[in-house]
């Protein structure tokens, strides 16, 4: 039975629909990459997937249950198996980076402080920040910050892993570290990964399976060898970088011609 | 005239709606609240409580006692000036004393804690929405109305009536000070005069209000706070608002609570 699976999501804003009948299924330990650019609904498709917002129809099921119609108690349940690091890492800038890390443990458990104080250590370590716990996260750099983030959705070992962006506005060095750090996690603790991003090589780097979002639709999901292989002119014109033809707009194209006429007329 | 009519009943849905989510807002912290309050509660929602008491309250003090003496002044001084005509000056000690007690010092506080405390509120939710924080809670599975409004309020509620009875005390000693260098009038018999005055409902009515006020403090300035939507512009936007409506909110309510405790009074 898949972990998550999204039936014929639906999901509009003020009449303009965003989501467009998604449906797709999530296994157990996979790595799934939602790509797609800009406007394509996949932030969207993320915070369906986190219950932050109720559909128009359709429904999202975690671990079997549905998420867009369970009880608040449920949904506290299900959020505990969840960790997540949104896009701007979201540390919560009054607490220090072992309090970040901390806090799901202190509310939620009921382990005595030296034992919260090591697994902090130990989560802080993993992603390589042992020695910065001490530290405002106003103090980290962005790569830092985000690994925080890591470390934090970490804390009560979910089973499934959610990263908005991990790589945006990382130079490329760090970004590939944090991928070789998403890799590392999925081995050591076999969690379910899903990664939102718009960057290729991440993406073909972390992923399992890819699916594809183009205006609120799946334009293909496959593993990456299918995606890269895809002859679906969506697909390949995000691969290839073409951009889209805004000069075949017939209005700009006349403001383009007649530009080019005056400019001949003087020169 | 139909454009007209549809600007009036927007607006009006637009406020009716705004005071439904306040309500809403205000049932689901007071569900809420019991995880704040100290021995049943979380530690860590206690915790937050008094630290937030802290900025509420004790930072506060200055600020109100100040005010409360500056206000006390200005009273005992207008109205001397009006009743030493009548040859009535000592009625400015029951003036002072029941003004205060019943409707300055309450008022004058909220004003202040509204300005001060309110803003803040609305300020740090509003931050922590638009840096993605609060989502950050909700899939942490802690609600956020249980986390950040519950110890707000709680330390509102108690922080609120604290001051206003340090305002009515400062007001007190202003109006003392004032008989004192105007008519030589001893402090001792000051104070007979003042206990004489004032009955134990003024001072009863007085600190219903000022509850009163404090939810509507912690309430509207919480609620700005959760309806930033954008970017950080909005944030200003709403602290700014927060304020306005507030005081603008404690304001009616000191008119209805005043008609309601001058209707009601045995006589």
């Amino acid at each position: 039975m898949p972990i998550i699976s999204i039936r014929d999501l639906v999901v509009e804003y003020d009449g303009r629909r965003i989501l467009d009948g998604l449906s797709l299924d999530i296994e157990h330990g996979e790595t799934m990459v939602l790509l797609g650019g800009s406007g394509s609904g996949k932030s969207t498709l993320l915070r369906q997937i986190l219950a932050l917002e109720r559909p128009k129809s359709g429904s999202v099921s975690v671990k079997g249950t549905d998420i867009t119609r369970c009880s608040t108690a449920e949904l506290k349940t299900i959020r505990r198996s969840i960790g997540v690091a949104f896009q701007s890492a979201a540390l919560f800038n009054a607490l220090s980076v072992e309090d970040n890390v901390a806090l799901t443990l202190r509310e939620h458990t009921k382990l005595a402080p030296s034992i919260i104080e090591l697994v902090v250590w130990m989560k802080l370590a993993v992603v390589g920040l042992a020695e910065f716990g001490k530290l405002q996260p106003q103090e980290l750099s962005g790569g830092m910050k985000k690994r925080a983030a890591v470390a934090r959705a970490l804390a009560l070992e979910p089973e499934i892993l959610v990263l908005d962006e991990p790589s945006a506005g990382l130079d490329p060095i760090v970004a590939a570290e944090l991928d070789e750090l998403i890799l590392l996690l999925k081995e050591v603790f076999q969690m379910t990964v899903i990664v939102v991003t718009h960057e290729l090589p991440s993406a073909f780097r972390i992923a399992d399976r890819i699916a594809m979002l183009y205006n609120g639709r799946f334009t293909s999901i496959g593993t990456k060898d299918e995606i890269r292989a895809s002859q679906n002119p969506r697909v390949r014109q995000f691969l290839d970088r073409i951009p889209e033809d805004m000069a075949k707009t017939p209005a700009i194209a006349a403001y383009f011609d007649k530009y080019l006429q005056t400019q001949e007329a003087y020169g | 005239m139909a454009t007209a009519l549809e600007g009036v009943g927007r607006r009006t849905i637009s406020e009716l709606e705004y005071v439904g989510s306040l309500n809403i807002q205000l049932w689901a912290t007071l569900r809420a609240m019991k995880t704040a309050l100290p021995f049943v509660g979380s530690r860590y929602r206690w915790q937050a409580s008094v630290s937030q008491m802290l900025q509420i309250g004790v930072d506060a003090l200055p600020m109100v006692s100040l005010m409360a003496i500056c206000s006390g002044f200005i009273l005992a001084m207008q109205g001397a000036s009006e009743l030493r005509r009548f040859g009535a000056i000592h009625y400015v000690i029951d003036l002072v004393a029941v003004g205060f007690t019943r409707e300055l010092g309450p008022l004058l506080t909220a004003i202040a804690v509204s300005g001060r405390s309110g803003s803040s509120f609305a300020a740090e939710i509003g931050t922590m929405k638009v840096t993605e924080e609060l989502d950050s809670l909700r899939v942490m599975a802690l609600e956020p109305v249980e986390f950040l409004l519950a110890p707000k309020y709680l330390a509102t509620l108690i922080s609120v009536p604290c001051l206003s009875i340090i305002s009515n005390v400062c007001g007190i000693l202003a109006g003392g000070l004032f008989m004192f260098f105007s008519t030589r009038l001893a402090p001792l018999l000051y104070f007979r005069y003042v206990l004489d005055s004032i009955v134990l409902r003024d001072v009863i009515t007085g600190l219903i209000k000022s509850l009163a006020f404090a939810t509507i403090i912690a309430q509207v300035g919480c609620l700005e706070g959760f309806r930033v939507r954008g970017g950080p512009d909005s944030v200003g936007r709403s602290t700014t608002s927060a304020v306005v409506k507030s005081t603008f909110l404690v304001i009616v309510a000191d008119a209805v609570f005043t008609a309601i405790f001058y209707f009601t009074v045995k006589s």
